[in-house]
């Protein structure tokens, strides 16, 4: 049966800002045109080369209508390709002032191929502009980068850095050696320069290193908590690899990987840290001080632990200020702001969480 | 408790759904085979408006490698999460200590039966002819 799509009807008062909004391709050949003929001439020929086995399928089947709310299904292309849609069933009820996209389908973040991948990367670029921003603007972009050919992901951030319209730079949580890595640095420099936070954002499932350190998941339950295992080690590795130290306006949000764990990790980093620092004499400060000065989170998937008031605790130790409402509409685990948070906040707490925080991040307003 | 009629019975038919508002209260309406059964239409874990939900089995298992998907068509999976409630009492399935998603009592009657008195209104005659769908609040 063709469930119909239905408007939540009550519109939430206090306007937010959504820091995971994900824009589907509407037709398979949507950035065909933003590609130069050599490179659409490429992927026609020879599709995408990313790290798994089949381009466009994922090992698990998702939790449902392939991940996403069922009831976010337009009547032509896949949940997520419909801006009016998306205005009818997300931004205008819930009062979204402003959301930013993260486009993962087909982008430039996994091709192995440097040259299409930067190609790919330019032309979703592009696309995001035209097809979203432009039309509708509450919208923010996410710059796609070539990641693991960083000298060509400067380029890209470089052509787009001074366009207000793109307010962070993307990167995947599966890249192919931790972010700490000196070979990812000079889109730190790149960053830095613009002024612009790193959104790590989970992609890429299939291939690549086994999304734990002990092989393959065997449910999507697994895979799905495995988020967090990737979040927690990339954030282990900006910050022992130095990159904190030697980029200290570097700013990084962790989008979709959950914040329950900060503070545990910060313990034992700190613990071991009084032990080994003659180890990483390049580290000034404790590895608590850089996770607290340099990263954020968004909240969705937010944790939901028995009592729901433990996380005020969690939150008291990260900071108010250091998370940001995030809905990953049109994905299945879609969080509204109205519901999602079961716990009491005050007034300023809220408006940090929801709105504040994000605009004094991302110079938004 | 008080009785709202909702609709005909011929806007229900078996595998169809509706939604209504009673009340101030927007009510899901399914008909699955035949049963009627009637649901709060927002998701008690994070608010979705469950009439666009899946209506389904269960899966159930006795261990790794047995699967079987049991009591098809008594479950509505919720159209975010997928949390799982029963048609019939709207209890939820993975978590039926504290959620459950509200459920009314619902009934098919014949129209005689729910007016009374001389059905003349002006001078037109007025004619009970179908069915009824009525919702009981509580
Ligand atoms: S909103 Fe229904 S399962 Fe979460």
């Amino acid at each position: 049966m063709n469930a119909p799509f239905l408007e939540q009807q009550a519109r939430q008062t206090l306007a937010v800002v959504d820091c995971d909004i994900h824009p589907a391709h509407r037709t398979p050949g949507e950035l065909l045109p933003y590609l130069e003929p050599r490179w659409r001439e490429h992927y026609q020929t020879y599709g995408v080369h990313v790290r798994q086995a089949l381009s466009s399928t994922l090992m698990y089947p998702r939790m449902m209508a392939a991940g996403m709310r069922t009831d976010a299904l337009p009547s032509a292309g896949p949940a997520g390709s419909d801006l009016d849609m998306l205005r009818k069933q997300h931004l205008d009820p819930v009062n979204v002032e402003f959301g930013l996209l993260m486009a993962l389908s087909k982008g430039g973040m996994e091709e192995r191929n440097p040259e299409f991948a930067a190609a790919m990367s330019r032309a979703t670029n592009d696309w995001q502009i035209d097809h979203w921003v432009r039309q509708e603007p509450r919208l923010r972009a996410g710059i796609v980068v070539p990641q693991e050919f960083p000298e060509a992901a400067v380029t890209e951030i470089e052509r787009c850095a001074a366009d207000r319209r793109y307010v962070q730079i993307m990167l995947s949580s599966r890249p192919s050696d931790p972010l700490g890595h000196p070979r990812y640095w000079p889109i730190y420099a790149a960053a830095e320069r613009a002024g612009l936070p790193i959104g790590l954002h989970p992609v890429g499932y299939n291939g690549g290193h086994p999304s734990t350190g002990s092989g393959w998941p065997t449910y999507y339950l697994q895979e799905h908590y495995v988020f967090v295992a990737c979040m927690e080690a990339l954030a282990a590795s900006f910050i022992v690899g130095g990159v904190f130290e030697r980029f200290p306006g570097l700013k990084v949000v962790l989008v979709e990987g959950g914040f329950a764990w900060a503070p545990a990790l910060a313990w034992r980093m700190d613990k071991h840290f009084d032990k080994f620092r003659k180890e990483v004499p390049h580290l000034k400060q404790r590895p608590s001080e850089y996770l607290r000065r340099h990263i954020w989170w968004t909240t969705q998937p937010i944790e939901e632990p028995e009592h729901a008031r433990h996380l005020v605790e969690i939150i008291d130790w990260i900071g108010w200020d250091r998370l940001l409402y995030s809905s990953d509409y049109p994905h299945w685990d879609y969080d509204n702001p109205s519901f999602s948070f079961k716990f009491p906040m005050t007034e300023t707490q809220r408006r940090k969480i929801f709105r504040d925080n994000a605009m004094a991040l991302y110079r938004l307003s | 408790m008080s009785r709202h009629v909702v609709c005909s019975a011929d806007e229900l038919p078996p595998g169809s759904r509706r939604t209504a508002f009673v009340d101030g209260r927007e009510i899901a309406l399914f008909n699955v085979d035949g049963r009627l059964h009637a649901l709060l239409n927002r998701c008690p874990h994070g608010g979705a408006r469950i009439c666009t939900g899946v209506v389904t089995g269960i899966a159930q298992s006795s261990g790794p490698g047995d699967y079987r998907l049991e009591r098809h068509g008594e479950f509505l999976r919720c159209p975010w999460h997928g949390w799982e409630f029963e048609l019939a009492t709207g209890q939820s399935w993975c978590d039926p200590r504290t959620t459950r998603l509200r459920s009314y009592d619902v009934k098919r009657e014949p129209g005689a039966s729910l007016v009374k008195g001389p059905y003349v209104a002006e001078r037109f005659p007025v004619v009970i002819e179908n069915d009824y769908v009525v919702v009981e609040t509580r």
